[in-house]
């Protein structure tokens, strides 16, 4: 009998791979080994990935008329009462230069990051049906969550470039192309974390189904939390020293911060900025976020064995 | 072990813990007490089997024998306690039709996710799209969504995609009942298409009938323990004499006076059998005790087999026999010299009720005897044909 000890994780061959020797189904990993195969395989499967992610997509808006234009529409109803309540009534926006692109920044990458947990969270459960009746990478489930995500920041993306667009008319000035890679880094750092949070919710949520509730408040305590529709130099003066250390810590707090940094240029060299080094930031992110994405799929897979019986 | 194997079940077992509690609050309020709230079972036990390439094995059993979980262990969906499976080659597994169906999604959106979701590639999937719409038959409703479609033609397209995934090894759990006669007929069809070409197939199902057609081999499984491993027909037999208990049901008597009672299935010399070889003399005997005169009577007798299908009756009345009034205890014996059933197991009816009108007493299902038949050949009855090959 050929049996070669370190085979795929799951044993199961991606649907173009050819294969002629017997491998095991769902082989036990050790818990530092396994991420590679796993990825392969996620990898061979792409294409039933991409097919999940447009589903949700598609089933979202099935039926309803505007469709994907009610994607649009939360975030610019949300930028609207923000900048009506937040920026005149109380008068955060007199200060503040182009208070609706500041918002924006926050509210576009803060929906999405929103989205990534609480649709990742649900996904296993919702697919149930699925996942008791086919094998495939249960991560996809996740993964293409994530993907949905992506498809819908891409609506508000051109909001916010057509809003920073009007905004650099106004007010003529422009993004400076060399802050580029801050927001590029920024979308790196959230797809990473994102889906690292994502992956261990999904499996929480299959055996505590508190997750997917407990979820929503974390979200609006993190929104929060978030320099989003408040300034970052507020928030330094009122927090002080390893407060303050301990505040910044929240990756969002980067990302957002990054997005600002580009596509919010009236706010460059004005008080309302930044001042801490957000290249070393973005950098020291992507690492942390890297290292949580091995270790979350690796929780996963431990978990995954017991979907099927759990659900 | 020969290097043919596709599929290795390895001293598989499978424990299922069944939790009463799945929210934060109430595993904190019972985490003491934890141990009541759990409940273990065994749905496989030390299971072990090797299959060859292009073989087809039938799984059998009670339900709750562990038969479909074996089959997820084997699709990966499920993880083993204990043990493992190796196996080889693209595998498909119709466990349940449309599993991946969408309802908001029409027939076209369906039939892309559901392929690739059995492993097809967009490629493929649009080579083989007319032919697995043709094969489902529901051309003009295929840009319709799957929820309006009735549960046949969901069906149908949901087996259609299923086959057309070309797989090396095909599991089935069930799926074979659905449709109309028509469309099972193509079902099979296409599974010994499957067979032919080589391929391995692992079946669940319930119908012994389909298990002696269609597998070389099957494993007939009773609370997770592998029973009988081997020829079909000995795995069905066996199977069969578990269930040999009969029930049998009486049927209210329109007069209380004139009952059956004593019904035996005796061999030609009057011996108590209940095992016969196919084409052998067998014998249905039963008492009938009438307490008064009876003047109206006749006596019938019918043989049935597992599903309730009647395969023959008849009657005094319908072999024109005139009978003398009743009183006291008769007993009536109908000879059957040669039964041309094949294999299986059988349930014999009687009743004695009136030339017209409603029984006096009826037994259904009053006793059960089983055919052993060397043949192989499919079907209700055996008959043996001479088969004469001759020049046009």
């Amino acid at each position: 009998m050929s049996v070669v000890e370190h085979v795929s994780p799951t044993g199961v061959v991606g649907p173009t791979e050819p294969d002629t020797t017997l491998r095991r189904v769902n082989a036990p990993q050790r818990f530092l080994h396994g991420f590679g195969p796993t990825a392969r395989e996620i990898w061979a499967y792409r294409e039933l990935l991409v097919n999940l992610a447009r589903k949700e997509l598609k089933i979202k808006y099935k039926d309803s008329v505007l469709g994907f234009v009610w994607s649009l529409l939360l975030p610019l109803v949300q930028l609207g009462v923000y900048w009506l309540v937040m920026g005149r009534f109380l008068g955060a926006g007199r200060s503040v230069p182009a208070y609706g692109v500041f918002i924006f920044c926050g509210l576009a990458v803060w929906s999405m990051f929103a989205e990534i947990l609480s649709t990742s969270t649900t996904s296993i459960v919702y697919n149930s049906g699925l996942i008791k009746k086919v094998y495939f990478p249960r991560e996809l489930f996740p993964l293409a969550a994530t993907g949905a995500a992506l498809v819908n920041f891409a609506f508000q993306f051109v909001i916010l470039a057509a809003a920073t667009t009007i905004a650099g008319i106004g007010t003529g000035k422009w993004p400076d192309p060399t802050n580029i890679l801050y927001p590029v880094l920024a979308m790196v750092v959230m797809i990473l974390f994102g889906t690292a949070l994502g992956l261990m919710l999904a499996a929480a949520n299959v055996y505590l189904r508190d997750t997917q509730h407990l979820i929503t408040i974390v979200l609006m305590l993190w929104f929060w939390m978030t320099p989003i529709i408040y300034y970052i130099s507020r928030v330094g003066s009122v927090l002080h020293g390893w407060l303050y250390d301990v505040y910044l810590l929240n990756p969002m707090v980067t990302v957002v911060l990054s997005f600002q940094r580009f596509f919010w240029p009236q706010g460059t060299g004005t008080q309302f900025e930044f001042t801490g080094n957000l290249y070393l930031r973005l950098i020291v992110l992507i690492a942390v976020s890297s290292v949580l994405l091995w270790f979350a799929q690796r929780v996963f897979s431990r978990a995954q064995g017991n979907f099927a019986q759990e659900l | 072990m020969g290097s043919d194997t596709v599929i290795r079940v390895d001293d598989v077992s499978k424990r299922f813990v069944i939790r009463k509690d799945n929210s934060l609050k109430e595993r904190l309020v019972n985490a003491r007490r934890s141990k009541e709230h759990r409940e273990e079972f065994w749905a496989l036990r030390n299971v072990s089997l090797d299959i060859q390439s292009g073989h087809t094995l039938g799984l059998i059993g009670h339900n709750g024998s562990g038969k479909s979980t074996l089959l997820k262990l084997i699709g990966g969906i499920l993880t083993p306690t204990s043990g493992f499976v190796e196996r080889r080659g693209r595998l498909a597994a119709l466990l349940e039709l449309g599993a991946g169906f969408h309802p908001d999604l029409t027939g076209r959106e369906n039939v892309y996710l559901n392929a690739s979701i059995l492993g097809l590639t967009r490629k493929q999937t649009d080579l083989y799209f007319d032919s697995i719409v043709d094969f489902a038959g529901i051309e003009p409703f295929i840009d319709t969504q799957v929820k309006f479609y009735s549960s046949g033609m969901y069906i149908r397209l949901a087996f259609a995609v299923a086959v057309h995934v070309d797989p090396e090894i095909l599991l089935v759990d069930e799926v074979l009942a659905v449709g109309d006669e028509p469309f099972q007929r193509k079902c099979l069809d296409r599974i010994k298409q499957f067979q032919h070409d080589g391929r391995t197939i692992v079946l669940v199902t319930h119908s012994l009938e389909q298990v002696r057609q269609m597998c070389d081999r099957v494993v007939l499984l009773e609370s997770g323990i592998v029973v009988v491993d081997g020829e079909p027909s000995d795995a069905v037999r066996h199977f069969r004499e578990q269930n040999s208990e009969v029930d049998s049901i009486e049927q209210a008597s329109q007069r209380h006076d004139i009952v059956i009672e004593k019904v035996r299935i005796t061999d030609s010399t009057g011996v108590p059998r209940t095992v016969f070889d196919s084409h052998h003399p067998l014998t249905i005997a039963y008492d009938i005790v009438a307490e008064a005169t009876v003047d109206d009577w006749a006596a019938g007798v019918a043989i049935t087999d597992g599903s309730g299908m009647l395969l023959y009756g008849t009657n005094t009345v319908l072999q024109r026999r005139d009978l003398e009034p009743i009183r006291g205890t008769r007993t009536i014996r109908f000879d059957f010299d040669d039964l041309p059933l094949s294999e299986g197991q059988y349930f014999v009816t009687v009743a004695v009720h009136p030339a017209h009108g409603m029984d006096y007493h009826r037994i259904d299902r009053a006793a059960s005897f089983q055919i052993r038949s060397g043949s192989t050949d499919p079907g209700v009855i055996t008959l043996t044909p001479k088969i004469d090959i001759s020049d046009g």
